[in-house]
C-alpha cells in the first residue's frame, strides 16, 4: 500500500505543505529522546480507532463464514462454512446491486468533477458577487442529505405537485414520473448534485495555486485559451482532480441516505447498491451471515478499486504528456 | 480568493463575452442553489400555498409551519428531543475527537514518532473502509451489551468517523507552528504541558475551530448509522425528517420547514468555515 501511495501525486500534494522538513527529519533522529514516550500521545487514538473500526470488521469476516440469522438464534451455525459466499455468488440480485453500485458510483463522480472543473473555471475569473456565488455553490454539499433528499423527492421530482415537472411543461414534459421511471438517472442527478460542490473547492484550490507570471508569459508568447488550458491549466490541477476522483468515489460507494428516501433501492432493484442491499439484508431479514459476506466483498472491492482508480488515473493523465508539472 | 484575479486573460476578453461568462456562472450557479432556495420558501409557506401543482411564487411569508415544528402537529412529533440528542451527541464526540486528536498529531507532526507515515496511513485507511464493513458486528455488539438507541453509542461511533479526519488536520496546522518558537519555550523552561497550553494552542486556535466545524457538521448530518442503531431515544435530527415520509405523503410546507431547520445550523457552520472546509474534506491534503 505504502508505496503506491508514495509514487502518486496524491501524496506530492500532501507532501508539499509541511515546510519544516528538515527541521523534523533532524528532530526524528535525535538520541536519547525516549522514543516510546514520544508514542504515548498516540496510544488513545490508536486503540479507540482499532477498537472501533478494525476489530467490528474482524467481526464481520467471521460472521461471514457463519449461518447467522438473528431470526432463528438457536440454529446452528455450522462455522465455518462458504455457504453465504457461496449464496451471495448464485444470487441475481447480489450481481445486479454490484453493477448498479458502478453505475451510481462511477456516473456521479464523473459528472461532479466535470461540473466541479467547469464552475471552478468561471468562478476563477472576475465575476460580479464571486465571494457570494462561492458560498451559494457548496451549500448543496452542507445541507443535511436526508433534508435534501426529502426536498428532492417531494418537492421537486413529485409527479404532481413537484417543481420540476412544472418548469418543464413549457417543453411538453410536465407530467413525468421521475422517481418511477428515471429512478438511476433521478439518483445519479442528485448524487451529483451533492457531490459537484466538493469538487468546485477542490479544482478552485487547483487553480489558485498556479502562478499567475506563468499564464501571463504564455498569452503573451501567443498562446491561445485551449493551449494554455490544456498545457498549463491540466498539469496543475491534475493532482486535485485525481483527489477529487478518489475521494469522491470512496464516498459515493457508500451512498444511502439518498437511495433510502427517494426510490428505497425500486423500482424493483433498479437502484438497489451494495450498502442498500446489505442495509435490507441485514436489517430486514435479520440474515447476518449472508450480509457480512457481502460486507466483506465490498471492502475488499473498495481496496481494489481505490488502488487501481489511482493509478489508471495518473497513466491517463501522463500517457497524453502532461506528466511535467 | 483573496488575491484580485482580474488577470490579462479577463482583460483581453471581450466585454461582451465577459458579460455572458459571467451571467453563464450566475446561472448555473443559482440552479445548483435552487433546491436549497426552494425548500428554505416552502418553509414559510402555508400548507395550501405549497400543495400546488402550480407552484406559488407570491406569497404572504408565515413562520406558522416552523412553529408548528417546534410544538409537534397533526400526529407528528415536535423536534425538540431529537434536536437536544443532535446536540449532545455531536458536541460530545467532537469534544472526544478533539482529546484524542491532538496528542496524536503532535506525535505526528512537532516530535514525529518513528514511522509516522505509516500510521497517518493507518488513520486514512480506516476512512477508507465502507461503513456497511463494521455496521452489522456494531450492531450485534450493542445489542448483546443493551446500548442500542442510546446517545452514547452514536457518540463513540461518531468519534471514530471523525478522529481520522482530525488527526489530519490538525497534523497540517500543527506543522505550519514554527519550530523555533517551541525550541525557545523549551530552553525557556517550558514542559510540554506549557508549551502546549500557552505556545501551541494559541497559534493553531483558528486550525482547531476548523477542524471542530468539520467534525461537528459530518456529525450531525451522518443518517446510516442513526438509522440502524438508533429509534426513540438515540434519535437525531436526520431520523426525525425520514418520520415525515408516510404512504399518503408528507405536508411539504411542514417538511420543508423541518429540513430548513434542520439544516440550517451546518450551512452557517460551513458557510463561516468555507476557507477551511476544503483543506477538511481533503484530510488537510490541500490548503
Amino acid at each position: 500500500m505504502r508505496t503506491r501511495w508514495e509514487d502518486s501525486s496524491l501524496v506530492n500534494v500532501i507532501e508539499s505543505a509541511p515546510p519544516v522538513r528538515q527541521v523534523r527529519a533532524k528532530r526524528a533522529g535525535r538520541p536519547g529522546a525516549g522514543p516510546w514516550i514520544r508514542r504515548v500521545p498516540l496510544v488513545p487514538a490508536l486503540v479507540f480507532m482499532f477498537v472501533v473500526t478494525q476489530f467490528p470488521f474482524l467481526l464481520t469476516l467471521w460472521y461471514s463464514f457463519q449461518r447467522y440469522n438473528l431470526n432463528f438464534p438457536t440454529n446452528p451455525r455450522d462455522f465455518p462454512t462458504l455457504w453465504n459466499y457461496r449464496q451471495i455468488f448464485g444470487d441475481h440480485i447480489f450481481r445486479t446491486a454490484a453493477l448498479n453500485t458502478v453505475l451510481l458510483t462511477a456516473a456521479p463522480v464523473i459528472c461532479s468533477v466535470a461540473f466541479g472543473i467547469g464552475i471552478a473555471l468561471l468562478l476563477n475569473r472576475y465575476v460580479f458577487g464571486r465571494g457570494f456565488l462561492r458560498t451559494l455553490i457548496i451549500s448543496p454539499f452542507l445541507v443535511m442529505p436526508t433534508a435534501a433528499a426529502l426536498v428532492w423527492k417531494f418537492t421537486i421530482l413529485d409527479t404532481t405537485f413537484g417543481i420540476l415537472n412544472f418548469f418543464l411543461r413549457p417543453f411538453g414534459l410536465g407530467s413525468e414520473n421521475w422517481i418511477g421511471q428515471h429512478s438511476q438517472i433521478t439518483i445519479i442527478a442528485f448524487l451529483t448534485w451533492q457531490w459537484t460542490p466538493f469538487m468546485v473547492l477542490l479544482a478552485l484550490a487547483g487553480l489558485q495555486s498556479q502562478g499567475q507570471d506563468q499564464l501571463e508569459a504564455a498569452r503573451v508568447d501567443g498562446a491561445g485559451s485551449w493551449r494554455i488550458f490544456r498545457s498549463l491549466t491540466m498539469p496543475q490541477l491534475r493532482p486535485y482532480i485525481e483527489l477529487g476522483v478518489l475521494l469522491g468515489s470512496i464516498y459515493i460507494v457508500q451512498a444511502f441516505d439518498g437511495i433510502y428516501i427517494i426510490t428505497a433501492g425500486g423500482p424493483s432493484t433498479d437502484t438497489t447498491n451494495l450498502p442498500y442491499y446489505i442495509y435490507e439484508t441485514a436489517f430486514q431479514a435479520y440474515d447476518i451471515g449472508r450480509a457480512s459476506a457481502m460486507a466483506v466483498v465490498v471492502v475488499i472491492a473498495t481496496i481494489l478499486i481505490a488502488t487501481v482508480a489511482l493509478r489508471v488515473v495518473s497513466s491517463l493523465f501522463s500517457s497524453e504528456g502532461m506528466e511535467g508539472r | 480568493m483573496s488575491r484580485s484575479s482580474r488577470t490579462l486573460a479577463d482583460r483581453q476578453a471581450k466585454p461582451l463575452t465577459r458579460l455572458l461568462l459571467g451571467l453563464l456562472t450566475w446561472i448555473i450557479v443559482l440552479i445548483f442553489f435552487f433546491p436549497v432556495l426552494w425548500m428554505a420558501l416552502t418553509g414559510l409557506k402555508t400548507e395550501p400555498d405549497a400543495d400546488t401543482s402550480t407552484p406559488h411564487f407570491i406569497f404572504k411569508p408565515t413562520f406558522a409551519e416552523y412553529a408548528s415544528v417546534w410544538k409537534g402537529a397533526g400526529g407528528l412529533n415536535g423536534l425538540p428531543p431529537y434536536l437536544e440528542h443532535s446536540v449532545l451527541i455531536t458536541v460530545l464526540s467532537t469534544l472526544i475527537v478533539l482529546i484524542l486528536a491532538l496528542p496524536a498529531a503532535y506525535a505526528l507532526s512537532i516530535r514525529p514518532v518513528p514511522k509516522w507515515r505509516d500510521v497517518l496511513f493507518f488513520f486514512i485507511s480506516t476512512k477508507m473502509l465502507p461503513v456497511v464493513g463494521s455496521i452489522i458486528p456494531l450492531y450485534v455488539i450493542a445489542r448483546t451489551l443493551h446500548v442500542l438507541d442510546h446517545q452514547r453509542l452514536l457518540v463513540v461511533l461518531y468519534a471514530a468517523m471523525n478522529l481520522p479526519i482530525a488527526v489530519w488536520m490538525l497534523r497540517s496546522f500543527l506543522l505550519e507552528v514554527p519550530s523555533a518558537i517551541i525550541e525557545a519555550a523549551r530552553v525557556d523552561g517550558a514542559g510540554l504541558i506549557r508549551q502546549m497550553r500557552s505556545v501551541i494552542l494559541p497559534i493553531i486556535s483558528p486550525g482547531l475551530a476548523a477542524t471542530a466545524l468539520i467534525c461537528f457538521i459530518f456529525a450531525w448530518n451522518e443518517f446510516f448509522l442513526a438509522v440502524n442503531l438508533t429509534t426513540v431515544n438515540g434519535a437525531t435530527i436526520p431520523i426525525y425528517l425520514v418520520g415525515f415520509v408516510q404512504p399518503e405523503g408528507p405536508f411539504l410546507a411542514h417538511l420543508s420547514a423541518a429540513a430548513t431547520v434542520a439544516c440550517l445550523p451546518v450551512l452557517l457552520a460551513g458557510w463561516a468555515a468555507q476557507d477551511k472546509l476544503v483543506s477538511g474534506l481533503s484530510f488537510g491534503a490541500v490548503k
